[in-house]
């Protein structure tokens, strides 16, 4: 499926998202910012309630949830803003009549995406060592495991926003920042599954995203190594990543059929 | 001659508005044809459709003998298209502009074809500079360059001469000419300026409120309305189906 002419095509595309980099110190200051500014706000909470309950600070659990977390919107955010940069360039016309498919759009946009999302995480888990004596490394492959897991569900997250902006234009661009956080509450990133009332329970059993958090907990807590769950966030992302890539297709056939190709603005 | 492009029965409606009606035409192997009509005459629909932006609501598109509707892509290798109203990256300099879609459109060496465009359009002096900075008449070029980088079969232009200075406009149109004798290209532009057409275009497709109004060479139409010019050539059939 992937020739070298399709090779050629994504090269040529993260070309164009690393060039667009290159050209703002801006965006890349902001790349690692706000992961940045998480883990030293997060940290200071972190010892300030971990010294009344130290249950709360244990094992680095607050500031190791709040850096995975941030992936899930670091690898979101990359991913729809090198999208939005076709479209405040008014570039999606030439895009689309060279020979580019749009799964090919959507892999170059993902490897970009994980791209920036490690130009911003590692430095702030880094960081955190030396400052607050967290390391999130010391999970090891787990870590992998859920750092991968979050992203893929911010990549399906993604492609639902980038369906809507190719559908709507830019008037939707605030969804950008807006989605990743419905699913916060219900993603158990902060306190227990069991903390929720039984009918929201039922609901974060169908994402994804609470059973990576069940499963770092159990992990930074009891030391206990929970495959079952990680699978099932696997299984659940994998239905949600296909789903999100249907709906894309499906709004990019529905803007070929209205003309909004070449009319990407507000 | 060998037909490059074929539309048939090329229909597109954007719900009770009919955009587009029943076209037909083909383009034949290294013509230059223009596609004329007023403003809301269906040309920028025409041509997004024979792009690949737009899906027809119904008709035929065949281009280089494929189904272009069903499969557009083997045929997108081989066209290009260019329009002062679809930007380049700003940000990005027209080398890496120009980097960038050489890779888009599958080219392997990609220096020698940016070399050959820098030549072509002459954008040395500019070539590493951003986009965002360059004057309207280097931006044309440069969105030329991006139209030729592949040396496209078939070339789409959209009003390829639009609010240029006169030099420019003198400079685009010899380029193009040479380019279409030399290549043998195809190639169908979108235009409101009547002199263009007549000094560069063979064939002429007129468009009015989406259908084809009058078909045919500047000069079978010059002796078919008896005019002078194209324009008064034009104004007549607006007229006469007003």
């Amino acid at each position: 499926m992937i020739n070298s002419d399709s090779l050629l095509r994504i090269q040529g595309l993260l070309l164009r998202y690393f060039y667009v980099l290159r050209s703002s110190w801006p965006r890349i200051i902001e790349i690692s910012y706000w992961p940045t500014m998480q883990l030293i706000i997060w940290g200071f909470v972190s010892l300030h309630f971990g010294a009344a309950q130290p249950e709360i600070s244990a094992s680095g659990i607050l500031i190791s949830v709040v850096l995975v977390w941030d992936s899930l919107f670091r690898s979101h955010v990359s991913y729809t803003l090198s999208f939005l940069e076709e479209m405040w360039s008014r570039n999606l016309g030439n895009l689309f009549v060279a020979p580019l498919r749009p799964w090919e759009l959507m892999l170059s946009l993902a490897s970009i995406s994980m791209i920036r999302t490690l130009i911003g995480m590692v430095p702030a888990a880094l960081l955190a060592i030396p400052f607050f004596g967290v390391s999130v490394f010391e999970m090891g492959f787990p870590l992998l495991a859920f750092f991968f897991n979050l992203v893929l569900t911010g990549w399906a997250i993604s492609q639902v926003v980038t369906g809507i902006l190719i559908r709507y234009g830019l008037g939707a661009e605030s969804l950008t920042w807006v989605i990743p956080f419905m699913i916060a509450p219900v993603s158990c990133i902060y306190y227990p599954l069991s903390t929720l009332p039984q009918w929201l329970q039922e609901i974060a059993l169908l994402i994804p995203t609470s059973y990576v958090f069940e499963g770092m907990r159990a992990l930074l807590l009891n030391g206990e190594w929970r495959e079952d769950l990680l699978l099932k966030a696997f299984w659940l992302n994998g239905i949600y990543f296909f789903l999100g890539m249907c709906f894309f297709l499906f709004a990019f056939r529905a803007a070929r059929r209205q003309g909004l190709l070449l009319q990407s603005g507000e | 001659m060998v037909n490059v492009l074929e539309a048939e029965s090329l229909t597109k409606n954007f719900g009770a508005i009919r955009a587009v009606d029943n076209l037909n035409f083909e383009l034949k192997q290294g013509s230059m044809t223009a596609l004329l009509g007023g403003n809301g005459a269906g040309k920028t629909t025409t041509l997004s459709m024979l792009l690949g932006l737009l899906l027809p609501s119904a008709g035929k598109i065949r281009i280089f003998d494929y189904d272009f509707v069903k499969d557009r892509y083997p045929a997108l290798k081989k066209m290009n298209f260019s329009s002062p109203y679809v930007d380049l990256p700003q940000r990005l300099t027209v080398r890496e502009n120009l980097t960038v879609y050489a890779k888009l459109y599958g080219l392997k060496d990609v220096e020698s074809a940016i070399s050959e465009m820098v030549e072509f359009f002459r954008l040395k002096a500019f070539i590493d500079r951003r986009v965002r900075k360059l004057s309207a008449g280097q931006k044309t070029r440069v969105s030329l360059a991006k139209a030729l980088i592949n040396h496209p079969e078939l070339l789409l232009l959209d009003e390829p001469t639009a609010s240029l200075d006169p030099e420019t406009v003198e400079w685009i149109r010899e380029f193009l000419f040479t380019y279409q004798k030399e290549r043998g290209a195809t190639i169908l532009l979108a235009s409101h300026d009547m002199k263009e057409v007549e000094q560069l275009c063979e064939g002429v497709l007129l468009l009015r409120k989406g259908k084809l109004v009058e078909e045919g060479s500047p000069t079978s139409l010059l002796a078919k309305y008896d005019r002078k010019t194209l324009e008064e050539v034009f104004l007549d059939v607006s007229r006469a189906t007003q």
